[in-house]
């Protein structure tokens, strides 16, 4: 379970307050209007952005100082996901071991990762000579090694089209499936929360909103909420 | 960006800085100590610190004042063999100069193609010693790096400008003022102020051209006091002199220079629809003969007699041909060792200063820091012992503030970049260098090695303090095969000691773009 403690985010003049819970294994859409700050929240989770107020706790744990890399979380961005200039193989090789000495037994979870997400024989290329949702899978083939108990993702599939992006998020619910991880995910389209979300945290005006269940708050919105969605 | 999230240590930056620092800080503490404060400068002092000053403000304006006509042709003409030209013009820069020197003779000495040409017509010859002798080769030098530079500043101007002035139908007057006077306005004073200041400690120049109490630079002083007089309180002296005149002037310059960009894409030929006039083309012309003349006469006349003079190399050049190899490789080593972790450590500051210390390399002359280790090593060991470690650090440190400017804007866009992610997978300290940085800014290494390389190689400073007759780098042998009017010789020599610096270079600059993606 992931608690934000009355937290508080400051940064160049911007403010977000948040205070929530998101549930072992549960999977939350964070939505709400440009500039609300859903992806300073992601941010702040996942240990990029210090906090000025509040505690992160894991499982009942103070991860509130942790380096990003300690944290037992696993964060796409809206790009640089994969390093240009480094193989396929070696970008998702370097969720199991960031030295990447890779041994035999390595590289075969390496390349079973890259056949689950569909890139088998791909794993040679740069991720230059992949398409984008290509390049997508290959950064979720990493997520899957790296098997941390939470996932955040900033929007990595905004690039892509809409069928293509249906498709990334089936392949996402079914990853969590697997592991059992919760996850957070920011999203503009109401229909990708409503395709794979349990719950559902709004964001806007500098606060994100309490976690609710999505079906439930998708179908008799509160004001703010109704007013974002039109 | 927070701290925490920097993935490589400053340590060793910091402790590289700190050395840098260190090495020639304590060279200025021995020549301070040393120095003859109390006899001052006499006469001859003086007349050097006015003629220093004088050749290099002269060779700054001349090599920027004629720099600009060749590099506004350059920027909107296009002709067969355009591309070639500009690539040839970065070549002055890695060049030994003692084989321009060499080259300079060939084409404007006492017996060369000028001189030939004016006694065929009866004309009294001119001599290429002295104040122009001096100017003349720093011109050879600078014009070409001044219209790199210029060059540069005219292809920032936009495309759509130019559309812009051809829709409105502009004047060659009105495109001048509206496009070209402000580009040289920013332009300008760097070149003139990088220019300058490169002049200010020029020593091979004025030990081969100049000379005598009329034509000496302060680095000669301080090699003739040094070297014949063996005085060193004078010599510190001067050391401490040219110290406050180069690095106030570094300091000032470094602030205007432009970015050095010396890498592809000066190629590009902006689509222009002014300069169309009879008059202008005819212009253009004549100053891209001129500068091609100016540049390709030299470098052919070393080629040519250089080929004929390589039967007669003594054994001698080939052994000190090998000294300079190896001391090349040392240099290069060194500068990467300090270069590598400085550039981590300024790239992921947030504020600047930190390329500080490596301006202190530029500042203080290499003369000077051969003088203080001089001073002291000498109680310690025979300093002609280790003439070539001491050379080899020597031309690191002058080569480091080049470097950093090459390298310290690709790591600081890897560090941007990149940063996230590697925090994500804890990739950090010496996981990120070998996984990230080092294959992002392999070509930036490459080029900064090449002309550490090119420019240790070809060397003729600190070694000319130190060595003595058993020991010497090729560029020295050379200088003492013309000395002993040994021409021949020398040219053959000129020619090997080419080919090893343009070699030297070529290779490690291929090196890092070899297979290399961004």
């Amino acid at each position: 379970m992931l608690r934000c403690d009355n937290i508080l985010v400051r940064q160049d003049g911007f403010e977000l307050q948040a205070d929530l819970v998101l549930e072992a294994g549960r999977k939350a859409a964070v939505i709400g209007p440009s500039g609300a700050g859903k992806s300073t929240l992601l941010l702040a989770i996942a240990g990029y952005i210090p906090l000025a107020r509040g505690r992160i706790i894991w499982r009942g744990q103070d991860i509130t100082l942790s380096a990003p890399g300690n944290r037992p979380i696993a964060m796409l961005f809206q790009d640089n996901n994969l390093f240009p200039h480094l193989s396929v193989e070696q970008n998702v090789g370097l969720g199991l071991r960031p030295d990447m000495r890779l041994t035999a037994d390595d590289r075969k979870r390496v390349t079973s990762a890259l056949e689950r997400v569909g890139l088998a024989g791909q794993s040679q290329k740069r991720p230059g000579g992949l398409s984008g949702g290509q390049q997508s899978r290959a950064a979720l083939a990493r997520v899957l090694l790296q098997d941390r108990p939470l996932l955040l993702l900033d929007e990595p599939f905004s690039a892509l089209g809409p069928a293509l992006r249906a498709d990334m998020l089936d392949l996402v619910s079914d990853l969590v499936a697997e592991t059992g991880a919760s996850l957070m995910m920011v999203t503009h389209a109401p229909e990708d929360a409503r395709r794979i979300a349990d719950d559902l945290i709004f964001v806007a005006d500098g606060k994100a909103h309490p976690t609710v269940p999505a079906a439930e708050a998708l179908k008799t919105p509160s004001p703010a909420l109704q007013e974002y969605l039109g | 960006m927070a701290d925490r999230l920097v993935p490589i240590g400053s340590a060793g930056g910091r402790a590289a800085a700190v050395l840098v620092a260190a090495v020639i800080l304590s060279a200025l503490l021995a020549v301070g100590l040393r120095a003859d404060l109390l006899s001052g400068l006499g006469p001859g002092e003086w007349a050097a610190v006015r003629f220093t000053l004088a050749q290099a403000a002269l060779s700054a304006v001349l090599s920027v004042g004629l720099a600009i006509p060749v590099a506004r042709a350059l920027a909107r003409r296009q002709f067969y063999g355009r591309g070639v030209l500009i690539t040839l013009l970065g070549a002055p820069f890695i060049l030994p100069v003692i084989v321009a020197v060499l080259g300079l003779l060939a084409v404007f000495g006492r017996a060369g193609w000028i001189n030939g040409a004016l006694t065929a017509f009866g004309l009294p010859e001119v001599s290429i010693y002295g104040m122009h002798g001096v100017v003349l080769a720093h011109v050879f030098f600078n014009l070409p790096l001044s219209a790199r530079l210029l060059l540069q500043g005219w292809q920032a101007i936009p495309a759509e400008r130019f559309r812009l002035a051809a829709q409105l139908d502009l004047p060659p007057r009105a495109v001048w003022r509206v496009l070209e006077w402000p580009l040289l306005v920013r332009v300008v004073p760097g070149a003139l102020a990088l220019v300058f200041v490169i002049c200010l400690t020029s020593f091979a120049v004025a030990l081969t051209l100049g000379g005598g109490p009329r034509a000496t630079t302060i680095e000669l002083a301080i090699y003739q006091a040094f070297r014949f007089d063996f005085d060193l309180g004078k010599a510190a002296l001067l050391s401490l002199v040219q110290l406050g005149l180069a690095g106030g002037a570094a300091l000032i310059a470094f602030l205007v220079i432009p970015q050095i960009r010396f890498g592809t894409g000066l190629g590009r030929l902006q689509q222009r629809w002014d300069g169309i006039g009879t008059l202008q083309r005819l212009a253009d012309t004549v100053w891209i003969t001129a500068a091609s003349f100016f540049l390709l006469g030299p470098l052919s006349a070393v080629v040519a007699s250089g080929l004929s003079g390589l039967g007669k190399v003594p054994f001698s050049v080939w052994l000190a041909a090998w000294t300079s190899l190896w001391m090349a490789l040392l240099s290069i080593f060194v500068l990467l060792v300090l270069a590598l972790p400085m550039a981590g450590w300024i790239a992921s500051r947030t504020r600047g200063g930190g390329e500080a210390v490596g301006l202190l390399g530029l500042s203080a002359s290499p003369l000077m820091i051969g003088t203080g280790w001089f001073i002291l090593l000498n109680p310690v060991v025979n300093p002609t012992d280790v003439a070539l470690i001491v050379t080899a650090v020597v031309n690191a440190l002058i080569a480091l503030p080049f470097a950093l400017r090459v390298l310290v804007p690709p790591v600081r866009d890897t560090l941007e970049q990149f940063s996230r992610l590697g925090a994500a997978l804890n990739l950090r300290g010496w996981g990120f260098w070998r996984w990230v940085i080092l294959p992002r800014v392999r070509p930036q290494i490459g080029f900064a090695a090449g002309l550490t390389g090119a420019l240790s190689v070809g060397d003729l400073g600190v070694i000319a303090l130190f060595a003595d007759p058993d020991r010497a780098t090729l560029p020295l042998q050379m200088y003492r095969l013309m000395g002993a009017y040994r021409m021949e010789a020398a040219a053959g020599a000129a020619l090997v000691l080419l080919t090893l610096a343009l070699g030297l270079f070529w290779l490690c600059d291929r090196g890092g773009r070899w297979h290399a993606e961004v």
